[in-house]
């Protein structure tokens, strides 16, 4: 479990290059700051200025090598490398609040950006001309959207929202792509379309993500609940309530098994059993430091029962790798489908790498199926 | 949940009623929820059946109901059982419920608190200790993230 810790203000959000050789993040300011790895450290390359406002979403394309950002400025640009330097090109997204999350689709050739406006802007490239254009998704999103995961056939897009839903949306767009074929979510995709429309869970969905092969959708929401939804005729949604602070990101790291963090400081791993239709908590993800247990003399007992009313020995100290919430979660090895390594960026301005064999092996009970 | 403290009286009109854009809470059926039958607890109480008492009073929250009266109600039922129950029988009652009942009490509790009375507030804290012990932090998030509660 490698820890780095970049910075004392928190990480807004972080994107890998494909190699993952070089790190595009944001410290909670106006710029995006990428650094590459040398050796056993990182420095800083590049710091790219442009957005007027905070950077909240950062994706990198791995194919392409392109960069998009979004910010509260209610922008976006695509960064392209020419040479040694990274170029933005401005797209006009059309919103009047700011912009929350942004996500390159899978074959590259467009990018959702979920904002505060209460609608997600898909934009593409028009060749004729040389132009970011955007169409938008607004019915029936009610509230600022906080998450968003494309499915696998560039189609299909989930996006988690403050009005405590989980949505599935066609954002098929006619002029970059043939017609999709049917999916378990549905076969009729016109632009717009809700193919699906979680109920039951309150709370706002901050992290939503979609299964490699498609069927399967995650969501984790502020009422501590992580849910799965698989799709079908009728989509069948599983949900976990658990005892934990609220999740803020969810990822699949094999079909089966989700890594989830947030408030709580330290990843955990869920278990979603298709066949049963149970999602299970597998487990703290954490590899804790052996503190050494020192006895407690009688004095401090009586004090301890005088200060804080109980003489327990727990001390106040956070136990976890990351000293403040997990805010974004990154699969850096193996995909959605065997994930061998994932990153999680959080609000005390570190980035720990976790190696899932070391954690298979160092937590006796812990199962990745 | 949280009361504002600061005098607002002088506000005459509330601009977010004619906000077109407002979010309006899905409507859902109240038809089952009449919350638990007082009548029913009452007795159960008096022959000591605290156990029993304790899960009827649990049954058929008024959650989606609109009828403040319906949910005062119920939140009295409530009370009456949580207060007569004695200090060392409070963790297996808690231990008896599942996940959403644990879910449901913490609701309960809370209401309680809101409107202390007499020793309420000592006994709801022994029953805070207990449920939290079972639902852990995540319980009291969902109590306080509920769009519909007791």
């Amino acid at each position: 479990m490698a820890y780095h810790s970049f910075l004392l203000e928190p990480i807004s959000c972080h994107a890998w290059n494909k190699d993952r050789t070089q790190i595009a993040l944001c410290p909670n300011n106006h710029d995006v700051h990428i650094y590459k790895k040398e050796g056993n450290g990182w420095t800083k390359t590049q710091v790219l200025k442009e957005h007027n406002g905070q950077v909240t979403g950062i994706d990198w394309a791995p194919e392409s090598n392109r960069i998009v950002t979004c910010g509260t400025d209610r922008n976006a640009y695509v960064w392209t490398l020419k040479g040694d330097v990274w170029k933005p090109t401005l797209v006009i997204l059309r919103i009047n609040r700011a912009a929350r999350c942004v996500k390159w689709s899978p074959k590259e050739n467009k990018f959702a950006v979920g904002s505060g406006s209460r609608l997600i802007s898909v934009c593409y490239f028009e060749q004729e001309n040389d132009w970011w254009v955007c169409k938008h998704i607004k019915k029936p999103i009610r509230s600022t959207i906080l998450c968003l995961d494309w499915h696998p056939n560039n189609i299909l897009l989930a996006a988690g929202s403050c009005d405590f839903k989980c949505r599935i949306f066609s954002a098929y767009i006619k002029e970059v792509e043939e017609k999709p074929a049917p999916t378990p979510w549905g076969s009729k995709m016109p632009f717009g379309e809700v193919m699906f429309e979680s109920t039951g869970t309150a709370g706002w969905v901050h992290g939503v993500c979609f299964s490699e092969s498609g069927n399967r959708v995650a969501w984790a929401s502020h009422d501590s609940t992580v849910a799965v939804a698989e799709g079908g005729k009728t989509a069948v949604i599983t949900s976990l309530s658990s005892e934990t602070l609220p999740l803020l990101c969810v990822t699949f790291i094999t079909e089966n098994s989700l890594v989830a963090a947030g408030h709580d400081c330290y990843p955990a791993l869920f278990v979603y059993d298709g066949e049963k239709g149970t999602l299970t908590f597998g487990g703290k993800l954490d590899v804790p430091k052996q503190s050494a247990q020192k006895g407690l003399t009688a004095r401090e007992r009586f004090q301890n029962l005088d200060k804080k009313a109980t003489s327990d020995t727990k001390e106040a100290v956070l136990e976890s790798l990351h000293k403040n919430s997990i805010s974004q979660i990154s699969i850096l090895q193996g995909g959605k489908a065997k994930c061998a390594k994932f990153c999680t960026t959080g609000m005390d301005g570190g980035m720990a790498i976790w190696d899932v064999k070391t954690l298979e092996s160092a937590m006796k009970d812990l199962k990745i199926v | 949940m949280a009361r504002n403290t600061l005098p607002s009286r002088f506000r005459g009109l509330d601009i977010d009623e004619y906000d077109e854009n407002r979010f309006v809470d899905e409507q859902d059926e109240a038809a089952e929820q009449q919350g638990p039958d007082g009548a029913e607890v009452d007795a159960l109480l008096r022959r000591g059946e605290m156990m029993t008492a304790f899960h009827i009073a649990l049954k058929n929250p008024p959650i989606n109901s609109k009828n403040p009266a319906v949910k005062e109600r119920a939140q009295a039922v409530v009370l009456r059982v949580l207060t007569s129950f004695k200090s060392s029988d409070i963790e297996p009652a808690v231990k008896s419920l599942d996940r959403n009942g644990v879910d449901l009490l913490m609701k309960y509790i809370y209401r309680g608190f809101e409107k202390p009375s007499d020793n309420s507030s000592a006994i709801l804290l022994q029953w805070h200790e207990k449920a939290f012990a079972v639902g852990g932090l995540g319980s009291i998030v969902r109590v306080l993230t509920a769009r519909k509660s007791v």
